[in-house]
């Protein structure tokens, strides 16, 4: 319990500074609403937040999911083949380098205004911190450990299996979390190109119409999601990596 | 087995330059020699986990990679255990690498845990093992598999002096009880000289063989006494005298 003092105070001072920067004006809360209206904004529009943030959770994690199977395929294939890694690490590297914000709406060109699109921009920039790291992990194997199980006649698979791929775990989780913290910006970005519903589309919508109280409670939704689903790979990886 | 001609070289540096070693089975043999001399070096050779530059090494007639391979279980220099495994499971591993079901290769290496001192430790995870315990689980490992020649690398390095000297007094009552042809590579030539019964000293790199020590009263149940007899004190001199001079 005692180390959720400190941060909350942290937290807690923040907003009770900022509460007090828009009472006195020091800032314009047309611009900068306050906590407490951001507060009231959350609680006044709670269903029209909940059903939106509904479909951007689904898409956070359905996109996750997908970039978790292809990441974790597409590193074992790597480790695996040495051929293939140097031939295709360059491009997977190239792939992090397209900006979103361009990919975003070609997307939505390319697989219309539905789910497909955020699911592909969600998966994009999950794949790739879970792929290198997964890869790094793979490649960090103990190699007294191998040399013992080739001795001890494990064939390759076995090697990989009782190994490679438990002692990459801890990197893999590593990818997960980084991933899933950027997945809810990846999912903002695929709404903010075209959707007609979800968080990002709502920003958008209220953007236009001023109300920034309402984009705030919005934002404090999309950290709570990411915090979730951070601290649930938290805990799976406590009850998994059991030896560290 | 038959060591002849045993060059090697990494690149341009030669570390074994000109080995011959006889060990007859159910024999074991010492290989000490300076830090950094090959030591490791040979001994991943006779396994057949690295193929030498030059010379042969015939283990039962045969001196291929995978023929050696098939004959030695080799145990590395720190346990190499696998923390994510629990003590039965790391121990079981050589069996189910041969196609042994979990619960069978289980069951085996359960069964040989209170001869070894590990009762009631089978479920616990390496890391909750002492350093003794932890070798004792590698060796079990090492020794379950079956096969004739057992290679290790500097078994009992990583444990304090006490620990050490009962870890030898129990793997010369466990070789006592079940003759393999062992190839121990040590630094301490106490060790080499009350487990082996010959021990050869290595030259620094490029190793050659300075001397071929043999010992008096290999593994005898009573060590203290055994590690301080005249004769075992005179066979230490030659071996620490052969290091001591051996060609730099």
């Amino acid at each position: 319990m005692r180390r959720w003092i400190a941060p909350l105070l942290v937290l807690a001072g923040l907003i009770a500074a900022w509460q007090v920067a828009v009472d006195t004006g020091l800032v314009d809360d047309l611009l900068v609403p306050a906590p407490n209206d951001i507060a009231r904004a959350l609680w006044e529009n709670r269903s029209l937040l909940a059903d939106n943030a509904w479909v951007t959770f689904r898409e956070v994690v359905l996109g996750f999911g997908c970039a978790l199977v292809l990441g974790l395929a597409f590193a074992t294939a790597l480790h695996l083949s040495g051929v293939l890694r140097q031939a295709v690490y360059p491009l997977l590297v190239a792939s992090q380098t397209i900006p979103i914000v361009v990919a975003a709406p070609l997307f939505v060109l390319w697989f219309g205004f539905g789910i497909g699109p955020k699911l592909a921009i969600v998966a994009l920039v999950c794949f790739f911190p879970i792929t290198v790291n997964t890869l790094d992990g793979l490649r960090s194997a103990n190699p007294e450990q191998i040399k013992m199980m080739r001795s001890l006649d494990a064939s390759r698979w076995q090697v990989f299996r009782l190994v490679e791929a438990p002692g990459a775990l801890p990197r893999v989780f590593t990818g997960a979390k980084i991933a899933v913290a950027i997945a809810v910006i990846g999912a903002v970005f695929g709404e903010d190109a075209g959707a007609t519903e979800g968080l990002g589309f709502l920003i958008r919508v209220d953007n236009a119409q001023f109300e920034t109280a309402r984009i705030f409670a919005s934002v404090v939704i999309l950290s709570g999601m990411a915090m979730l689903l951070f601290g649930l790979l938290t805990l799976a990886e406590r009850r998994v990596v059991r030896w560290s | 087995m038959r060591i002849r001609e045993l060059h090697h070289s990494y690149e341009e540096l030669e570390t074994i330059a000109g080995l011959d070693v006889d060990v007859s089975d159910g024999r074991v043999l010492g290989v000490v020699g300076p830090s950094g001399c090959g030591k490791s070096t040979l001994l991943e050779l006779i396994a057949g986990l690295r193929e030498p530059t030059g010379g042969r090494i015939e283990i039962f007639g045969r001196s291929d990679g995978p023929g050696r391979l098939s004959h030695c279980a080799y145990m590395p220099q720190r346990d190499a255990l696998l923390p994510w495994c629990s003590a039965v499971d790391n121990a079981a591993l050589g069996l189910r690498n041969r196609g042994a079901s979990r619960a069978d290769a289980r069951r085996e290496s359960a069964g040989l845990f209170e001869r070894f001192g590990l009762e009631g430790f089978q479920e616990a995870l390496p890391q909750e093992l002492s350093g003794g315990m932890r070798q004792r689980v590698a060796f079990l490992r090492t020794l379950l598999p079956g096969k004739p020649i057992l290679c290790l690398d500097e078994p009992f390095a990583s444990l304090d002096a006490i620990t050490r000297g009962e870890m030898q007094e129990w793997l010369a009552s466990a070789l006592r009880a079940e003759a393999r042809t062992v190839v121990l590579v040590t630094h301490d030539i106490e060790e080499a000289l009350y487990l082996a019964d010959d021990v050869i000293v290595l030259s620094s790199r490029p190793a050659r063989t300075v001397v071929t020590v043999r010992s008096e009263r290999p593994r005898d149940p009573d060590r203290t006494a055994a590690v301080v007899e005249p004769a075992f004190l005179a066979a230490r001199e030659r071996a620490m005298t052969a290091l001591r001079e051996a060609p730099r």
